[in-house]
């Protein structure tokens, strides 16, 4: 009844809940996602700020988002949230309990959404960025994707910000931690939240550290991450994190990354839906020609001889024999 | 695409999305969370509001989030008062989407809550199954013969 165009022209002229249906169609995938993104192609010019916002699970980061929130829509932006929180492996479900944290702070200055993982990490990668734009065409920005940082899916889905935010809490663990290949990597700005607890100022001694040692060993790049001090329950230091991602996306306009930035985006995005077709691709050869696992099953076959087979007939087109 | 076969109703590939809140000054969230953790383990993907929610809140909720079903938890006896209100708000928001209570409310003003527009009333010790079971069935009631996103 209700056609995509005529979704996006209602979306378009501010209406909240077309928006919320073209969110849908595209976090499903398909053919209908595929019609919205073509649509807004031309919509987009890449321009509205993209902030990733990640850390451990608890660490305050809906209830900072909340009050960041509120500091773009007061300096004349037009905020839209993009909160990812994981689906029951088991069953499907999920509880999405971001908006409740931002909800109080950002009232409806925001247009937020809660994204559920569904168990496809490959179909978060897509409707992650294809909800971005959905946003911009809409009239947006700055965009704030909002995930838990437990895993590589989560790093992946900041790698589509322009600014990366990092939130730490006291009691992380000690430098060792601070030292381990991960998340802290990835943080154009730290954040130190729960700053009014006990330890917050070892949290920050520690993270000072890794980042000397990325100096030490020439890794880091030219930019050093801001570490803020903040306390998300009353609001207090979000203005300088606003600050932070401001100075971040200034280093990246001088310096041309944002333009390098957007582009390594591009050919991620494809690199993932190509990667994505070739995953249905083997699933569905699995499963329709069930035979080529015979001998693997049977032990005759180690799984990688079968599977470098497979891959084989599959890349090159060839009939299974 | 979906993982949640227990979620989905006849027509629809998405898990169903469930706004759950309280609405006004009725603290007693207990109940709430306890269901929130019920739909999940049906395969619901809820929306947590949590505590102090207006009509205003939740419909914002139901617009930017795509809810198929509200469900709300009322345990002060406001129930009669603010059922109208919902489903005139509702109404008023242009929205299709029907509304599950369950709380302390009593048998006798479940035809009343009905006749209001309520999809259906949950009363304190109903299973997990019989939680599912109706907000799935308030999907279903919606929806008609009409495919998922109309």
């Amino acid at each position: 009844m209700t056609e995509p165009g005529d979704l996006l022209e209602r979306a378009i002229a501010g209406e909240r809940r077309a928006l919320g249906r073209l969110l849908s169609l595209v976090e499903q995938g398909g053919e209908a996602a595929d019609e919205v993104a073509e649509m807004v192609h031309d919509r987009t010019p890449g321009e509205a700020p993209v902030i990733g916002v990640t850390g451990a699970p608890g660490t305050g980061k809906s209830t900072l988002v909340g009050h960041l929130v509120k500091e773009m829509a007061g300096t004349g932006g037009q905020p839209a949230v993009l909160a990812v929180d994981p689906s029951s492996p088991l069953t499907g479900g999920a509880i999405l309990g971001d908006r409740i944290r931002m909800d109080g702070v950002a009232g409806g200055r925001a247009f937020i959404r809660s994204m559920a993982t569904r168990g496809h990490a490959g179909g978060l990668a897509l409707a992650v960025p294809a909800a971005l734009r959905l946003f911009e065409a809409c009239g947006f920005g700055p965009l704030v994707v909002e995930t838990v940082g437990v895993g590589q899916v989560e790093v992946d889905v900041t790698r589509t910000a322009d600014t990366t935010v990092v939130l730490v809490a006291p009691g992380m663990g000690d430098a060792v931690q601070a030292n381990k290949a991960g998340l802290l990597e990835v943080a154009d700005v730290l954040v130190v939240n729960k700053a009014d607890r006990p330890g917050a100022d070892d949290t920050r001694r520690d993270l000072e550290h890794m980042l000397d040692l990325g100096r030490i060993t020439g890794l880091a790049q030219d930019w050093r991450p801001n570490i803020i001090m903040t306390t998300a329950t009353t609001g207090t230091g979000a203005d300088q994190v606003q600050n932070a991602i401001q100075a971040h996306r200034e280093h990246l306009t001088e310096t041309g990354q944002l333009e390098a930035r957007r582009r390594s985006r591009i050919h991620q995005e494809v690199l993932d839906r190509v990667t994505q077709e070739l995953d249905a691709a083997a699933s569905q050869y699995l499963s329709t020609q069930p035979a080529v696992l015979t001998e693997a099953l049977a032990g005759r076959s180690t799984p990688a001889a079968t599977a470098a087979k497979i891959s084989k007939r599959l890349l090159s087109n060839q009939p299974p024999s | 695409m979906t993982d949640s076969p227990q979620a989905a109703v006849a027509g629809r590939t998405a898990p169903i999305r469930v706004v759950l809140a309280k609405l006004g000054l009725d603290g007693h969230d207990r109940g709430l969370k306890v269901v929130a953790r019920m739909l999940r383990d049906a395969g619901m993907e809820v929306i947590y509001l949590g505590l102090r929610q207006t009509t205003d809140t939740v419909i914002a909720a139901v617009e930017q989030e795509d809810a198929d079903v509200i469900g709300l938890s009322m345990h002060n006896a406001g129930h009669l008062a603010l059922a109208p209100r919902i489903v005139q708000a509702v109404s008023d928001a242009g929205l299709d989407v029907p509304v599950v209570i369950g709380g302390i409310v009593p048998e006798a003003d479940v035809s009343a809550l009905k006749e209001m527009g309520i999809s259906a009333v949950l009363h304190p010790g109903a299973s997990a199954v019989a939680v599912g079971e109706a907000v799935r069935e308030a999907v279903r009631g919606s929806l008609g013969d009409q495919p998922v996103h109309d």
